[in-house]
């Protein structure tokens, strides 16, 4: 990797739908290696942060960078760039759902390579067998249950070896222990790959077994409480809405994990 | 309520049952009592009762989603005015990408999949085939018929051939199979990329880098663009089939005779004429389906409304350029 710490800055950043603003001053950074979690109530705004860094919509205002470059400022081919060198995990799995899953891993890589086809084979069948769906490459995504979809779906995030791993709301609709091993996938599939990952989740569980950085949004003062780390918010964070939510109401301040 | 109350209590013991509207109809009265500055004790009611209520007065003012009051008129138009110049912009650059698409396909620079444009070209072409068979056969039927009527009156029957080729090759023929692929193609594109929009499928698409427009808009407008030209000649076969069925059925023709007098009606310019608007409406019917989906809501709603509206759309625009380019043909 090429890009030293810090990977991910957000300076200033102002996000609005039309005349509604979003949120406002938004500055923080995300070091290399981070497992940084966006954490929030509903509707305060962080899937559209996720949106504003991964290219698909412009901020109302301020600037992100990755590494020294300002990603709204770069022309099409240096966003393009960047985005060669990060994976998603949608809400939805967002599988195309005409295509069977080898052709969903495959089509980034033959986007962006010039691989032959062998090779791009045996790289989706790898991929798959990472995620514990050895042998489902010619499944369609409508065939699979949810779990298997995000997990394929992930497959596909990884299949260019991002540094960048973006993650919007992982475990969303998944029961306890597939979301735990879907944690435990993210974690390794960190140390193997040396990703830096962006999480956007408000799953207390998941946000104290992994996370190592974050920062917390509020939807009613429309900015940033608090950044660091959850477990250190926890325990020293004064603002009574961060501790509201990272104690789930209660005020208890120990670390719960599973 | 008389000045003189001063005090509000409730008794509960003889009630049997209750439900919600016994909470509304004290909160009632509790807000008018209020308003009296009337003391108000609620120890007599149900536990559950007061529960819900108190609960009820616990929520608090939503600010941030406060619905703005009536806006002044002016404000309103001028509203309207920067939300349609927003749309016209949204449009000319869909228009745009379009193009863009188009010219890289040329230069080979396309995410384009081959095998997606044939599934469409048999979807658009091999797939309508029998429902523009039978809608195309009896347009033929009835426009002989309409003619027959009339041309019998003057022993003229023969020219019921001249009436139905006409017809099928220079309009309905064209205008039948547009209409229905608007049906049945142009509400289709608009379903799929509206569901892939929901799902975020598209989204994927454009952080990989694929320009959704090259990869999922292109293949569905050519092999659309590629088909009707084709279906409206089928059409007006089939019309024309139609047609002199009823001629050697009920006008006492040949079936060579009725035939022979098609043939030396048409020309090959008139035939252009159909073919012509079909390429014209084939364009157009792409364009309102691909366009209505990309432009999709992210919500089950939103897809409806972007069906119905590229239906909506397509034919409109299938009448509408229908009429310009008869008048400047014949003009």
């Amino acid at each position: 990797m090429t890009i030293s710490a810090p990977a991910i800055t957000v300076k200033a950043l102002t996000m609005a739908y039309g005349s509604f603003v979003l949120q406002r001053d938004l500055n923080f950074t995300i070091a290399q290696g981070d497992i940084f979690v966006i954490m929030g109530g509903n509707g305060c705004g962080k899937s559209t942060l996720l949106r504003h860094m991964l290219g698909l919509k412009p901020p109302a205002s301020g600037s992100i960078w990755y590494g020294e470059e300002n990603f709204w400022e770069l022309p099409d081919d240096g966003q393009a760039r960047i985005l060669r060198k990060t994976g998603i995990l949608y809400q939805t799995g967002a599988l195309w759902s005409s295509m069977t899953l080898a052709e969903n891993i495959a089509l980034p890589l033959l986007h962006y390579t010039d691989l032959p086809p062998a090779i791009i084979r045996e790289l989706v069948s790898f991929k798959l067998s990472l995620v514990g769906l050895a042998g489902f490459e010619e499944f369609y995504p409508a065939e699979l249950s949810g779990g298997m979809r995000k997990r394929a779906s992930l497959a596909r995030a990884i299949a260019l070896d991002p540094d960048f791993l973006f993650f919007d709301e992982p475990s969303a609709g998944l029961d306890p222990i597939s979301a735990r091993i879907l944690d435990e996938l993210i974690l390794e599939l960190r140390e193997s790959l040396g990703a830096t990952l962006i999480i956007v989740t408000h799953e207390l569980a998941s946000i104290y077994a992994i996370a190592t950085n974050s920062v917390f949004l509020d939807a009613n003062s429309k900015t940033m409480l608090a950044t660091g780390n959850p477990k250190t918010l926890l325990r020293e964070c004064t603002n009574a809405t961060v501790v509201n939510f990272l104690t789930r109401g209660t005020g208890n301040r120990e670390v719960r994990t599973v | 309520m008389d000045d003189t109350v001063r005090h509000l209590a409730f008794t509960s013991e003889q009630l049997e049952d209750w439900d919600t509207r016994l909470l509304i109809f004290l909160r009632t009265v509790i807000t008018s009592a209020r308003q009296l500055t009337i003391e108000i004790d609620l120890s007599g009611l149900p536990p559950g009762a007061k529960r819900l209520l108190s609960l009820s007065e616990a929520v608090p003012e939503k600010t941030t989603y406060a619905k703005s009051a009536q806006d002044f008129l002016v404000t309103r138009i001028g509203r309207t005015a920067i939300n349609l110049f927003a749309k016209i912009q949204e449009t000319a650059t869909f228009t745009g990408e379009i193009i863009l698409a188009f010219v890289n396909l040329l230069i080979g620079k396309s995410p384009f999949r081959a095998r997606d444009f044939f599934y469409f070209v048999q979807a658009c072409g091999a797939e309508s085939l029998p429902i523009v068979s039978l809608i195309a056969v009896l347009v033929g039927v009835i426009l002989s018929f309409v003619g027959a009527v009339q041309l019998q009156m003057f022993g003229a029957q023969i020219y019921v051939a001249n009436l139905v080729g006409l017809g099928m090759v220079l309009e309905m023929g064209a205008l039948m199979s547009g209409v229905i692929v608007a049906g049945r193609i142009g509400a289709a594109y608009a379903a799929q990329l509206g569901t892939m929009q929901v799902n975020e499928e598209i989204d994927a698409l454009r952080t990989i880098g694929i320009s959704p427009v090259g990869f999922l808009v292109l293949p569905r407008m050519l092999a659309l663009m590629l088909m009707l030209p084709l279906l409206c000649i089928y059409a007006d076969i089939m019309g024309i089939l139609g047609g002199s069925v009823i001629g050697v059925t009920m006008l006492d023709l040949s079936l060579i005779e009725y035939l022979e007098q098609t043939r030396k009606t048409l020309h090959l310019s008139q035939c252009g004429q159909g073919l012509l608007k079909s390429s014209v409406f084939g364009v157009l019917i792409g364009y309102a389906g691909c366009l209505r989906g990309m432009q999709c809501g992210r919500s089950a709603l939103a897809v409806g409304e972007a069906t119905t509206s590229a239906v909506v759309t397509s034919i409109v625009l299938i009448v509408v350029s229908d009429s310009i380019i008869t008048f400047i043909i014949n003009s």
